[in-house]
């Protein structure tokens, strides 16, 4: 069964340290929710794990089932099991999405990934008549979170990192996204680690636990009445209040995030 | 020493017409004065590197050239899939073989010598001189045999007229000529392939002249030999409530420069003005469009785009020129390019010239890498850095590609680009 264990994981951008000591550990058909104020550096928790460049990571480990991660190429940590669906997915055009999914070395050559795509596409209400579109290219924020639950679908990943599942999801987008990969959790044992800034996405996703984070690393652990704690209270218990206290520390925002983060909350 | 003489122009074959209109462009020729990088439309071009002296006129007067065996050119994107009507083979600048003949004439068009067509003498000329320069002068002066596609008025040709102009022979300069006439309301594609397998110097002058109401698709498909140089004008005349579609693909060259004039003459007018190109090795690609409205109602809309990987370079200028009368004109002109290489180099700089309020212009460029964001979205599907880059790109030529006149040969271009690519990303890594 897969494990996802990060380990003292301290990342920097631009010199400024965003992940300040990271440590986790998620099992296989495991839902972990962590969750924080923006600024907080769960973005870029999730893109380290993934690979994505611009980040300098200075210490700690992620490993996949025993097999470090932090030294691979982003592909190569897809091959090795991991998925990442995006916030906001990139657009890219020209490129369909069956050949991006049949050039990936997660699914098997000659595999039938156009007959995957149709199933996958029933499954969670994407529209065909997106199938043949280059990848993104003109879908809405919420067609392209389904588009990523569609590629999780083919790709079967042994874990996934979901951030911000339901940002720009409407009520019945998110109940199917929600649902397809909870039930990946439950028939294919895939481990989640789900970001996200409110608990909306877990009437879908149910978390076996919830972490707090803030300060580039996890505050707090516990099972998800914490997630209803932090409803009612907010983060302000793990964020300075004094700007005395925080001088000259604003909350950073990440390069490579959400551009519209500060109107989310 | 110089081979490119008044004496060698009268020299070469051809009715009395022809042979005046040659010596008349050899003295303005010798008159003129060598282009030099000083001058805005040669600018970042290659200009001051071309030794004019060093290569001798192509295969002498009159000498028939060898048939051009079929197969010819095995690197030429394969047409044999195309529903073609006629087949005309040039070497050096001189017809080798036609095919298809009888197929053309059911339908009343023809192709054949510019000297046998009717009003021969007005026809040569009758478009690119509005756009001439030192090398159109050149290409008068010199082109041994100019080839004319006469499609009479009314004439809708359904298939593709194929002209496959070879360059066989090294340290040789030819001056192919081709005219395309488009009568009222006519309906005509013809696809112009450029080839060499030799450093040979080639100078084609291509006159497109579209009539009333007439539809012409005309692709250029740009293979020569990585040693030679191509210096090429393609002219176009539009006329009232006229369609061009006029493309080219650029892949071959070791400096390949495209002049690519349009104007458009008549109210209602449209040119859709498309490019891809893509230099590797220590390719110069070069490019330089006008887009001249002249009158009321007309649209021209123009996409380049281009890659550049290695050390290869690529140069394109593009002026919008919208003349006083011209109200009600559409403009659009797009250059993209990708840069592929640390030691790649693109320039791109639109201009525009609008002398009439009532119209609607614009203009972008950018040169860029391939987006990192890109890369990385198909990286986090499993997708092989490699692979990735080599999708994005061809990706990137796809909305050109699917927009080019002749549909028979997009896969035939799809697949020199990603062999090409493909060449370019293993030197790499």
């Amino acid at each position: 069964m897969s494990t996802l264990v990060i380990e003292g994981l301290r990342a920097s951008v631009a010199g400024r340290e965003i992940l300040t000591g990271v440590d986790l550990a998620v099992a296989a058909g495991e839902v972990h929710a962590v969750m924080g104020p923006n600024g907080s550096g769960k973005s870029t928790l999730a893109h380290v794990i993934a690979g994505r460049h611009g980040y300098n990571v200075s210490d700690g480990s992620v490993r996949l089932d025993g097999t470090e991660l932090l030294t691979l190429p982003a592909w190569r940590r897809a091959e090795a099991g991991l998925f990442l669906a995006m916030q906001y997915p990139t657009e890219v055009p020209g490129v369909s999405l069956l050949d991006m999914l049949t050039e990936s070395v997660c699914t098997a050559e000659g595999a039938a990934v156009a007959e995957r795509m149709q199933e996958e596409a029933e499954r969670i209400g994407f529209d065909e008549k997106f199938l043949a579109r280059p990848v993104n290219v003109d879908l809405s924020g919420g067609e392209r979170k389904r588009n990523e639950a569609l590629q999780l679908g083919v790709l079967k990943p042994a874990f996934a990192v979901v951030d911000e599942l339901d940002s720009g999801l409407d009520v019945d987008a998110l109940r199917f996204v929600g649902d397809r990969i909870e039930d990946a959790t439950e028939h294919d044992g895939l481990g989640v680690l789900a970001i996200t800034h409110s608990s909306r996405v877990f009437d879908h996703l149910r978390p076996d636990a919830v972490h707090v984070f803030a300060g580039g690393r996890i505050r707090e652990s516990g099972g998800a009445e914490l997630a209803e704690e932090l409803e009612a209270e907010g983060y302000e218990r793990w964020t300075p209040t004094s700007p005395k206290s925080d001088a000259g520390a604003a909350p950073f925002t990440d390069p490579f995030g959400d551009p519209f983060a500060d109107l989310l909350t | 020493m110089n081979q490119f003489t008044v004496d060698a122009a009268r020299g070469l074959p051809g009715p009395r017409w022809l042979a005046e209109r040659r010596a008349a462009a050899a003295e303005c020729f010798a008159a003129a004065e060598p282009p030099t990088t000083a001058a805005e439309e040669w600018r970042y071009s290659a200009i001051a590197d071309l030794d004019l002296a060093s290569y001798r006129l192509a295969n002498g007067a009159g000498t028939p050239a060898a048939p051009a065996q079929s197969g010819a050119g095995s690197d030429v994107i394969d047409i044999d899939g195309a529903p073609v009507t006629a087949v005309v083979d040039m070497v050096d600048g001189q017809v080798a073989a036609v095919d298809g003949i009888d197929k053309l004439a059911a339908a009343g068009a023809s192709v054949g010598p510019l000297t046998e067509a009717d009003g021969a003498e007005a026809l040569l000329g009758s478009v690119s001189d509005g756009a001439s320069d030192y090398f159109t002068v050149l290409n008068d002066a010199f082109t041994p045999a100019p080839l004319v596609v006469d499609v009479p008025d009314g004439a809708i040709l359904e298939g593709v007229i194929v002209v496959r102009h070879h360059a066989r022979e090294a340290g040789a300069a030819s001056f192919p000529r081709l005219v395309v006439r488009v009568g009222r309301g006519a309906q005509a594609t013809v696809l112009d392939v450029q080839h060499s397998d030799a450093p040979a110097l080639v100078v084609p002058v291509v006159e497109l002249d579209v009539g009333p109401a007439g539809r012409l698709g005309y692709l250029n498909l740009q293979q020569h030999d990585a040693r030679a140089w191509q210096i090429a004008a393609h002219t176009a005349r539009v006329e009232r409530d006229a369609t061009l579609v006029a493309a080219s693909v650029a892949l071959g060259g070791g400096y390949a420069r495209t002049r690519a004039d349009t104007r458009l003459v008549g109210r209602g007018a449209s040119g859709d003005l498309l490019s891809v190109y893509f230099g590797a090795g220590d390719q110069i690609l070069d490019f330089r469009t006008y887009q001249d409205h002249a009158a009321p109602d007309t649209t021209s809309n123009l996409l380049y785009k281009g890659a550049v990987g290695d050390s290869a370079r690529s140069v394109y200028t593009g002026l919008i020129r919208v003349r006083p009368d011209a109200r009600g004109t559409n403009a659009f002109q797009t250059n993209r390019n990708l840069k592929l290489s640390d030691d790649a180099w693109a320039e791109s700089v639109p201009n525009l010239e609008i002398e009439n309020n009532d119209v609607r212009c614009s203009h972008a460029s950018a040169v860029g890498p391939v987006d990192p964001d890109q890369v990385f979205y198909l990286e986090s599907r499993g997708v092989p850095t490699p692979v990735a880059e080599r999708l994005i790109v061809a990706g990137f030529f796809d909305e050109v590609i699917d927009a080019l006149p002749v549909r028979s040969i997009t896969g035939g271009v799809r697949h020199a680009l990603s062999v090409k690519l493909n060449q370019m990303l293993s030197h790499a890594a």
